[in-house]
């Protein structure tokens, strides 16, 4: 069983998803008996969550899609190709 | 064109300038449309765009800056805003979670902490936490090492995380009788 210092020492890459599943059964093998780091993890689970809430919501400028587009439209390169490539 | 948002987003972030961000995000579509017969079909899209980007970024900046050093970022105790947040609660018995103490802050806020971290630890935390990219697609735009990209991620949220304390600190959203900093 892993003790709190070790449990602590994955949050990081266990909240970033990037624990194997063994690994992640080490950690919720202690996190089932230990109150402290469970709630040490749901709080960074939760930061994380917070962060990406309230930072990915700018609106993209209609000027800066329009020139965007407008790109699109002409062969800009002089590879014979118009258009978005990803669509082709 | 769909990924042009989350593009412009995370442009803003790194340049902190609307004119700078749209520049970038239009360099980021056409450097990809041009070279778009070496992404490799099958393969991210997204994370293809964004290594792009992260690139454009690091190009065009590189000069305006001195070589940004790990050494710029003060060192910031674990946990840091966790253990400040958990003995609050005990104390005020007020607020009754820590999700509804992180919905105190403001959008401005959040991505103001983010933004005035040094680009070496923002584009980390940028990467992982708003675009939720993996250590491996991370270490491939930076072109650093994986155990690089989860040291900058460690300190520079740290940073931001002290950061977001001192904004509630000046907000009066806390009390900080116990602090020595």
């Amino acid at each position: 069983m892993a003790d709190c210092k070790e449990t602590l020492n994955e949050l990081e890459p266990y909240i970033d998803g990037e624990l194997s599943a063994d690994a992640k059964e080490h950690i919720h093998g202690h996190l089932d008996g230990c109150v402290d780091c469970q709630q040490a993890f749901e709080f960074h689970l939760e930061l994380k969550a917070a962060i990406r809430r309230k930072v990915n919501n700018d609106e993209l400028p209609s000027g800066l899609l329009m020139r965007l587009e407008s790109c699109l439209k002409e062969d800009f390169d002089g590879d014979g190709n118009v258009g978005d490539p990803s669509d082709r | 064109m769909e990924y042009a948002p989350q593009l412009y987003s995370t442009a803003l972030r790194m340049t902190r300038n609307a004119a700078d961000a749209e520049d970038l995000v239009q360099e980021t579509m056409m450097r990809g449309y041009r070279s778009f017969d070496t992404f490799a079909e099958g393969t991210n899209l997204r994370a293809w765009l964004y290594r792009i980007l992260t690139n454009a970024f690091i190009n065009r900046y590189r000069s305006k800056q001195r070589r940004p050093m790990e050494t710029d970022l003060a060192d910031v105790e674990d946990l840091y805003l966790y253990k400040r947040v958990s003995t609050m609660e005990n104390a005020a018995g007020s607020l009754s979670a820590e999700d509804q103490f992180l919905d105190l802050f403001t959008d401005d806020e959040v991505k103001s902490a983010l933004e005035v971290l040094p680009d070496t630890f923002k584009l980390p935390v940028v990467l992982a936490d708003v675009e939720g990219f993996a250590y491996k697609e991370i270490a491939e735009m930076l072109d650093v090492p994986v155990g690089t990209v989860m040291s900058r991620l460690h300190r520079g949220r740290k940073a931001m995380q002290k950061e977001l304390y001192e904004y509630a600190k000046a907000r009066g959203l806390v009390d900080t009788p116990q602090d020595s900093d």
